[in-house]
């Protein structure tokens, strides 16, 4: 690596010893990931269960470390304090408030959707559909939504790595290439990284990633608020910026969008923006492996009651935004712009010295890493299962698995490249609600599905088509009015109220009422509604229950990952 | 359950009501209120959910006929 830089240290401010701790952290790491391939081996990483799922050997303390690595990325770390910097409480604070209502949600839920996926062996929500409905269409939505929506979050993990590689230094130049090459080292690390070890890499790397950025949290938001001068300065430096933007904004002809407090125009963005994330969130592959990977039912709820610590921390790192304006932080890129998602790594590094923004640059960075690899690895997952395997090759071997999984986990990352390189970076947590939209449209057809079957296929199947289109038309239309560029926001007008609202929530209701009218008019009309192969005490089920460790023993050597073998409805076999 | 389902919904309902607390004032350590009310809200939503946690635990027991 240090080839390619040296050209470039004459003209760009490379912090030497922060970039060599950084460095050396990261090759520790990087050592470990590659270790981490051999320790507690299976039967090597050609099988899917292997390379994709750590051979289901993950107790609770692993679990929690996964689940955690969903809430610590780069959207914690630098999207939600860059959009607070930025535009303040409404485009960032709303971050608190969805990882709070985050786990009553999915307490309601997961462990309903753990119960009967270890009860069938499913891996991923599209297994469920189609054990639900007996319905490979709705399957299909479900799996290509959950591949599609994880792109533009991992492309935010690759923003994340940007802003510290380009405040550390590196990149920056006349070309192309040179311009973007820290994009492109982060991609390249990203894709070796998983390729190589798949999930047992960002399992052992967890624990480390979480130490380093504990470490760096407490220290910053003890450390910092002292030098500039305490928490009222920076609230009243963070209002007086706000201000100022509103008052610019109203002269330049546009319309106020900086918020200090959230004003009466934008109460239901934020309430919609939080309820539309907390949503979204455990419909993504990547989370949906993590709950399920764990080894019992009420360790899924156990963690509900414990993870909200997460939430408080998360509310201290997107002040820290506003500790940078209050420090007076100027996050300038490289070719000389202002970047707002560089705000955070600048802050650090004019705040700590040398050495200690290296370890901050290196939790930052192994803190979208890991997130990043889990999310390409779970999406990739989706694909091979509920894609490939269902429409595609239906006798793949298991090897021929692993290899597609490891060949999607790149392509789903070389989308999100296309993501960061074409849409706007410069509102990095837009990225993560782009994803919202798309992920959320699955929201019926799992959690509904999983209380009732009074929905029917195919009203679940157009609900989400048409929400799907609704959700990206609207978004497309979001134009960024500084850039022009399209896809520049996630909130607009919701019909009928004239407030602005989170469109994935819009898109929600147009889903969830075309749902219940089709389902409505399907089942008057005693159209079929599918076989089946669950039934109501599989979404009770606990782990110890000896009739679960049976099916648990036949799903392991059994043939097909899901399906019901004697074809009678509501009747699982193997029990 | 009911019981369960209520407290798992009072910081839903509590936190999309988002007008009675975007304000500044009171203050607590120089924290505007929209801000410290929410952090609060943390702490009570991890108390509510563990709460929860505990009631379903106890309904199932004599449903199940087993200690866990």
């Amino acid at each position: 690596m240090s080839a390619a830089v040296l050209p470039m240290a004459a003209n760009t401010g490379i912090n030497g010893v922060a970039l060599g701790v950084l460095i050396a952290l990261f090759g520790i790491v990087t050592v470990a990931g590659f270790m981490a391939s051999r320790f507690k081996r299976g039967d090597g990483l050609e099988s899917l269960d292997e390379w994709g799922l750590g051979g289901r050997k993950f107790g609770t303390w692993i679990t929690w470390f996964l689940l955690g690595g969903d809430l610590y990325t780069a959207y914690t770390f630098v999207a939600v304090p860059a959009a607070m910097f930025a535009t303040g409480a409404v485009a960032g604070f709303f971050a608190v408030p969805y990882t709070i209502i985050l786990y009553p949600i999915i307490f309601i839920f997961m462990a309903r959707l753990w119960s009967v996926s270890h009860r069938h062996g499913y891996v991923t929500t599209a297994d469920f559909v189609r054990g639900r409905y007996d319905s490979r269409s709705l399957s299909l939505a479900v799996a290509v939504t959950g591949f599609v929506a994880t792109m533009p979050y991992i492309a935010l993990q690759l923003v994340g790595i940007q802003a510290v590689l380009e405040v550390a230094g590196l990149g920056g130049g006349d070309n192309v290439l040179a311009k973007d090459l820290p994009l492109f080292i982060a991609f390249a690390l990203l894709a070796a990284f998983t390729y190589s070890s798949g999930l047992r890499a960002p399992a052992v790397i967890a624990f480390v990633k979480d130490i380093l950025i504990y470490l760096v949290i407490i220290v910053a938001v003890i450390y910092l608020p002292g030098q500039v001068g305490g928490w009222d300065a920076i609230f009243g430096a963070a209002q007086d910026k706000m201000d100022a933007n509103n008052a610019a904004a109203v002269e330049a002809g546009l319309k106020p969008s900086s918020s200090f407090v959230p004003g009466s125009g934008a109460f239901w963005a934020y309430a919609t923006l939080a309820l539309g994330s907390a949503m979204a969130l455990f419909m993504y592959p990547h989370s949906v492996t993590a709950s399920l990977s764990s080894n019992s039912r009420n360790t899924v709820r156990r963690n509900a009651a414990l993870l909200p610590a997460y939430s408080f921390v998360l509310g201290l790192l997107a002040l820290l935004g506003w500790v940078a304006i209050a420090a007076g932080t100027q996050p300038i890129g490289l070719d000389g712009e202002p970047n707002a998602q560089l705000v955070i790594p600048q802050l650090f590094e004019d705040m700590f010295p040398s050495w200690f923004t290296g370890v901050a640059f290196a939790a930052i960075a192994i803190g979208a890493l890991v997130p990043a690899a889990i999310m390409s690895i779970a999406a990739a997952n989706t694909f091979t299962r509920n894609i490939y395997k269902e429409w595609l090759k239906k006798d793949a071997t298991p090897a021929q698995e692993a290899k597609v999984s490891k060949l999607m986990s790149l392509v789903v990352k070389a989308f999100a490249l296309v993501f960061v390189l074409t849409l706007d970076k410069q509102n990095a947590i837009n990225f993560q609600l782009l994803g919202g939209i798309w992920i959320m449209q699955t929201f019926p057809a799992v959690v509904f599905s999983l209380f009732t079957r009074w929905f029917h296929r195919y009203g679940l199947l157009l609900g989400w088509a048409v929400a799907m289109v609704y959700g990206t038309v609207m978004a497309y239309q979001v134009i960024n009015p500084v850039t022009g560029n399209h896809f520049g926001g996630s909130t607009a007008l919701i019909p009928g109220l004239e407030e602005m609202g989170y469109i994935a929530v819009t898109a929600f209701v147009i889903n969830v009422v075309l749902a219940v009218v089709v389902s409505a008019i399907l089942n008057a009309l005693k159209v079929s509604n599918g076989k089946d192969e669950t039934i109501e005490f599989d979404y009770f089920a606990e782990a110890d229950d000896p009739r679960v460790v049976k099916d648990l023993t036949a799903h392991a050597t059994r043939q097909e990952p899901y399906g019901d073998p004697d074809g009678v409805a509501g009747n699982a076999g193997a029990r | 359950m009911v019981a369960a389902g209520v407290l798992l919904a009072i910081p839903v309902v509590a936190l999309m009501a988002v007008p009675t607390y975007a304000r500044v004032e009171p203050e607590l350590f120089g924290f505007p209120f929209f801000f410290w009310y929410q952090f609060l809200w943390v702490f009570l939503c991890s108390a509510l959910t563990y709460t929860a946690y505990r009631l379903t635990l106890a309904a199932r027991k004599p449903a199940k006929g087993d200690d866990r």
